[in-house]
Order: C-alpha cells, then structure tokens, then sequence
C-alpha cells in the first residue's frame, strides 16, 4: 500500500526515520516552570485576547469568555412568545438527569441505588457523549508507590494551581473507589494475569496511574454504564432536548422545559432536584479550531444555568489537545489519544528533530507544537502545517504486535485512510478538546441554585485552567455518582412551590438593558454543517 | 478543481466531491443531522450505514463517519435497529454457559452464513465471537468483540435474528467481573482511604501556602 502523503512530507518522513534509533531510550529534556509560563503566554490559544469579550450580563458580568459562548448566553430563549403550561408536566420525577453521556448516566445509576425516581434526558441517544470517545484512560492513585496526596499536587500543578481544592480533593480521595466501581461493574480494564491493573504515565502525571481499556477506555466504560442503566429500569427519553430551566416561586429549582428535537413537541418535566451533565462545547469551534469532540457538545448545559442565575468558573479556559489529526481531511481534528505518547511516540518537526519532551501537560505541548510551526518547522500538508509524531517508534520499544494490541482503534482509524502508523509517523496539530471551565459547584456537586447539580464537563474548577489527561474520566465518574447520591437524598425533603420562567424573562430584560440585540437564539443544540451555497 | 462522483443517498443522486465521508456527504446535499450522527469519529455506531455500488451483487455495512464515498454508491443509514436487550441483574448472574441459554438461546439458532462477519463496520470476526459465547467461552467472546461500537448491522443481516452486540457486552462484563483477576492492590487501596489512612497527608499538602506547593509540584520526582 502506498502511503498517501506528498513528495515533500515523503522526504521529511525519511528524515524522521533516520534519526529513530537514537531516540529510542532518549529522554527530552522537560521545561522549567519559567519557560513553560513564557511558551504558554506566546502561543496558547487561551491567551489570544481577539477572540473572547466581556459577558455583559448575568453573575459573570464584567467577566471574559470566548466570543461565541458569550453571544449564546446573551442570546434569545428558545421558550421566548411561548405559552408553556407548566401546572401539567409531562413528566413528574424526583430527579431530573439532563445528558446521556458517562456523567448522567454515573448520576442516574447512583440515584437510583438511593432510592430516587429518576429519569435522564438526551439530546441524541444515550451513550452519544466525549466520553464514548476518551481513548487514553482514567487516573486513580491505586498503587503502592502512589497515594492521594501525590494525585492532587499533579492535578493543581497541572491546572495552574487555579482548581478549587475541595474539588480537587474529592476527585483523588474518591478516584480509586471510582475505578473499582467500574471494575465491579464489569468494565475490562488491562490488567496482568494477576490482577494489577497496567497504568501508564500521561503528561503531567508524576506516578504511572492510568488505567485503561485498551484506547477504547471510555467507550468501554460507556458501553457498561448505559447497559447498566437500561438493566435498571432507568427511563431513557432521548433525541430530547432540555431549552430551558424552571425554577420555583422560591428560587429553588423544579424542571426543565423539553423539546422533542425530530417533532418539536414541548413538554414540561417537573423535577425535585435537577442535575446537569450536557458535557462541553468543542462543536463550537472555538478560534476556529476542529474539534475532537462529539456532535452534541454545544455548551447547552452552560446556558441553561446561566440564564437561571447560576455562576460560571474559568468559562475563559479550553483545552486544546495538542495531538489532533491534521492529515487526512476525513479525520481532520480528531483525536489521537495521548496514550500514543505515553508509549512512547515524540514530537518530531520537519527535519526529524524533537523540539520538546512529549509528555509536557496538554497546554504546553499544544503551545510547543503551535510555536513550532509559527517558527517555520512544521511539516507541510495540503491542510496545512502540523507536527510528525513517531509512531513507529511505539513498536521499536515495546516489541511488534504493541502497538496493534493497544492502540486498536487509532490503528483502526489510519488504517481506513490507507495510512499504518505502524510504518510511517502521523501528522498532528492541537485540536479543540475540552471545557476546562463550567458551572461553579461546592464539593456537594450543588450549583448556585438551589438543588440544581451538576457533573462532568459542564462543571468548572476542578480542573483549574488546564486537565490533565485520565482527569476527565475520572472526573465524570467521581462527580456523577456524587450528584446522584446526593441528589438522590435532597429529593426526599424538598417540597415545590409553584414552577416559574420568570428567571428567563428577567435574563432577556437585562439583555435589553445592556443594549444587546440579537437574532440569535441559544441553547444552540447541534451545529450546522450544510454545505453554505 | 475537486474532482466530483455520484452518490445516491436513499436512491436520490447527488453530485458531492470524491474526499468527502458518507457523513458529510450527506451534509454537503444539505441534510441537517439529527439521527445517524454522533461521535463523527468511528467510536459510537450512531451511524451505521448499508451500501451497495451499482451493479455490483455485494452488500456492505459501515459507519458513515468513517467511510469515504464511490462513485455510484447505494446509501441507506440504519440509525436506529431494534436489538433485543435482555434485562440481569450483574450482581446475581455467573458466568456459567447457562446463562447466556437463559438470556439469549437464539444464538443457538446461528445457521453459520457469516453475513453478521461480512457486515461488520468495524470488521470483527462477529461470528466467532457468537461461537465463543455459545460455548460459555466468555473471555474469548470478550476479546474477539472488544473493539465493538454496538451499531447493530450484523443484527440486521443475521437470519437467525440474534442480537450480537448485546450477547457479547454480557460477555465482556462477565469477563470482567468475574472470570478476570480481582485488582488487589485497587481494593486495598479503596479500603484504606475508606479507613482515613491518607486523610492526613491530603490535608497536608491542602494546608500547603502557594509557594510551598509551587515548589513542591516543580521538584517532585517523576517516575520513570
């Protein structure tokens, strides 16, 4: 099979090869802590002040987000001129679950374990969600030579020292006891014939503790939780929508307005205690930046809590993976997990040297590879310039067969383009991957508003301004089975007065006030990619 | 200049350029995506698709995400097909050859055509792993369908109406609950938190001032 590069990019890939066997067992040198704040200041995507402006109202006014989240949350409500009878709800739950990925349905599981009656709603299907797409792993401090403690310094150096603490607590106490949930669920980790499960490094991390399933990790956590969610009994109602947020006559929270999304049909859910889990906002495009994310991610969560009162944290934060596929245009921003890395594959420029160490955190190893090519070192491809990262080497440590065992889906996924990493390097650029920021929660996973929860990559803080890689796994796991625990126990006090939208009317006045004026009309549900004629 | 082919998506013609996926083909003749789309990368099955090129006898299945398009191709998606989802409870069951008779007998029906195999988008050898579920051999049944995105074509195409993709995720947590090695080290771990053994060196580096845990975070040792 010949490999679908050009003439140049052939040349650059036999300068790559020739320099292979004298990195194998080469360790880069990683930066200093000066460097890093000077790389990340000069290229990170998050410093490039063009592209966010001012939110102008709501509890972050005076705050800066990426322009096109600001424009969504200032937008018209999709519940605006109509008249919604929310005395006689469709449905009547106890708990409310809006999103149907690895987050919701954590919540959906625990909350019914706790006695609750609770539902989840979906705007596709259940399971269609960034977790079905993590590939590398998830951490948890689980081995002799690792601990808790040693979890939060990586997690709080990672982010900058910016992640709420309590939060950052929770996520490493409760990381192993997530893990062995999973396990005992039925998730197929990679362990050895005894048991020990086989963790590698990510970038950041300072112990070996990620936990895979092959670079199916979250597919494959996925796969366990929705069945166990069906296997309970848990209704599902999906291609479902939630526009808005109800409130009660006293503050707290009480359900959501539903939109069928194939009918249009509105319907009413009336909730005691409601928890967000829509997940993050990558097919927003950021700076126009491709995404890795899954069709869904549209920041519908951010919206709906924010016209509701609820206050956002580091809303100004994304993650921009630094290895998305620049080449070929039929992947084109999709995700090559970082565990390709951690097995170790390096950063290679255009002239076959390594210009950084390849397990920097995602920030700076996105920053290294921008810098890279703005300095005139990239590798040329029809799409643009990117980064080689060297695959073959995986094999070259590891002994033959390593890299088909444990990166089946990324040899899967090259393979369909006529390209085996296995032979020939891949060419990478950074991609827009995650939230760092979200809704702001106490440790309890209660937002601002009262019994209004939320979970996974629509929460902010726990990640400060940067995640490491196997955080958000974890994170999701950890702060879904948190929100439905206890949600799945307020519900059993709460009493609702009568349910209200007067919370969106007043949002929209404060608009008008601001002297906004807009055609657009929020939350954005799916991105449109028709061709534009 | 791009050089343009013909698609037929359910049996209407459309000209869309030749690098483009199924996917966004569709997208290119103007559809807006609800069904049919989910991860656009290969992991989710949201949009399992059956094709045919003109003139040619042979049926395939793929995901639409993750094929590109030929020149006279017969699309149809398939977004949605009713699998049969058997309900257990995971606590209670064993991983004993009898309870997949319990749960799923019609795999016993497997007339062996292999249509389930020639279908598969992910290009599993689908039914091996129906043969190993037979058996009661679940690890094997576990490895074999690992890489499963449960889009369901071997299901539509299968005579003997067998669910595949649900026999085999029992299979894989069967697997993993009971016939795989317990983590040891996972569950002491789980434990030993549980018992507060670590409460006071988290609390140690909470109480930490910035500086000090600044400092801490850039000399720490970096295992090899």
């Amino acid at each position: 099979m010949s490999v679908p590069y050009t003439a140049e990019m052939l040349e650059s890939v036999k300068k790559v090869e020739a320099g292979r066997a004298d990195r194998i067992g080469f360790e880069p040198r990683r930066m200093t802590a000066e460097e890093k704040e000077v790389i990340l200041r000069e290229n990170h995507p998050d410093y490039n002040m063009d592209s966010f402006k001012t939110i102008e109202v709501g509890p972050n006014a005076g705050e800066k987000a990426p322009i096109e989240l600001v424009d969504l949350l200032q937008a018209n409500s999709r519940v605006k001129g109509m008249d919604i009878d929310l005395a006689h709800p469709t449905y009547d739950v106890d708990v409310l679950i809006i999103g149907g990925g690895g987050a919701g349905a954590s919540a959906a599981i625990e909350a019914n374990e706790g006695g609750a009656n609770v539902m989840i709603v979906t705007k596709l299907r259940i399971g269609d969600a960034n977790t079905m797409m993590a590939e590398g792993g998830i951490q948890a401090a689980d081995k002799e030579n690792d601990s808790p403690a040693q979890h939060y310094l990586d997690v709080m150096g990672g982010g900058h020292f910016a992640n709420v603490p309590e939060l950052v607590k929770k996520l490493v106490c409760d990381g192993p006891s997530a893990v062995n949930w999973l396990d005992h669920l039925g998730v197929l980790f990679d362990k050895d014939e005894n048991g020990v499960m086989i963790t590698t490094h990510g970038g950041g991390t300072s112990r070996k503790r990620m936990h895979a399933a092959a670079d199916y990790s979250g597919a494959e956590i996925m796969r366990v939780l929705r069945d166990e969610v069906f296997n309970r009994g848990i209704p599902v109602v999906d291609f479902t929508v939630a526009i808005e947020l109800i409130k009660d006559t006293e503050g707290k929270i009480g359900g959501a307005v539903l939109m069928n999304l194939e009918t249009n049909e509105i319907m009413v859910a009336r909730a005691k205690c409601v928890i967000i889990a829509t997940g993050g906002a990558g097919r927003l495009h950021y700076q126009g930046f491709p995404t890795s994310n899954h069709y869904g991610a549209t920041a519908d969560g951010l919206v709906l809590a924010y016209r509701a009162g609820a206050r956002l944290l580091y809303q100004d934060t994304l993650q921009y993976h630094p290895t998305g596929v620049k080449y070929p245009a039929q992947i084109y921003g999709a995700l090559v997990t970082e565990k390709v890395r951690s097995m170790g594959a390096m950063f290679v420029n255009k002239d076959g040297e390594v210009f950084m160490h390849p397990l920097e955190t995602r920030d700076v190893a996105a920053s290294g590879i921008i810098r890279e090519c703005k300095r005139g070192n990239g590798v040329p491809t029809p799409l643009g310039d990117g980064i080689w990262l060297d695959t073959p080497m995986i094999d070259m440590i590891h002994g033959k067969g390593t890299l088909e065992k444990r990166l089946p889906g990324m040899l899967r996924m090259y393979l369909r383009y006529g390209i085996d990493m296995r032979e020939v390097p891949i060419v990478i650029y950074p991609t827009l991957h995650y939230q760092n920021g979200g809704i702001r929660i106490t440790a309890d996973g209660m937002s601002d508003i009262e019994n209004l929860y939320v979970a996974g990559e629509a929460v902010g803080g726990i990640h400060g301004r940067n995640r490491l890689m196997g955080n958000s796994l974890l994170d999701i796991i950890v702060f879904g089975r948190n929100a439905g625990q206890q949600a799945s126990k307020k519900c059993k006090s709460v009493t609702l007065a009568e349910l209200t939208l007067s919370h969106v009317d007043q949002f929209a006045e404060a608009c008008a006030k601001a002297g906004i004026v807009t055609d657009l009309v929020s939350p954005k549900l799916l991105p449109d990619y028709r061709r534009k004629v | 200049m791009e050089e343009m082919i013909n698609v037929y998506l359910y049996g209407k013609k459309y000209t869309v350029p030749s690098s483009l996926t199924i996917m966004e083909a569709f997208e290119y003749a103007g559809y807006q995506l609800v069904r049919g789309c989910g991860c656009r990368n290969g992991f989710c099955g949201a949009c399992a698709t059956i094709y045919r090129i003109k003139g040619q006898h042979e049926l395939h299945g793929c995901l639409a995400c993750s094929t590109k398009v030929e020149d006279n191709m017969y699309v149809a998606s398939l977004p949605f097909f009713p699998l049969e989802k058997k309900i257990y409870n995971i606590e209670e069951i064993k991983p004993t050859q009898q309870i997949m008779m319990q749960l799923y007998p019609e795999i016993y029906s497997c007339v062996g055509c292999n249509a389930c195999t020639k279908a598969c988008s992910q290009q599993l050898n689908v039914m091996q792993y129906i043969a190993y579920a037979q058996r009661g051999e679940y690890e094997k049944c576990a490895e074999e369908s690992f890489d499963c995105v449960m889009c369901g074509i071997c299901s539509a195409r299968c005579p003997a109406g067998i669910s595949h993709p649900q026999v085999a995720l029992l299979a894989r947590r069967l697997t993993g609950k009971y016939i795989k090695p317990e983590a040891k080290h996972l569950t002491e771990r789980v434990k030993a938190i549980e018992n507060g053994e670590f409460d006071a060196l988290v609390e140690a580096v909470m109480d930490k001032p910035l500086e000090e845990l600044k400092e801490m975070y850039n000399t720490r040792v970096i295992e090899k």
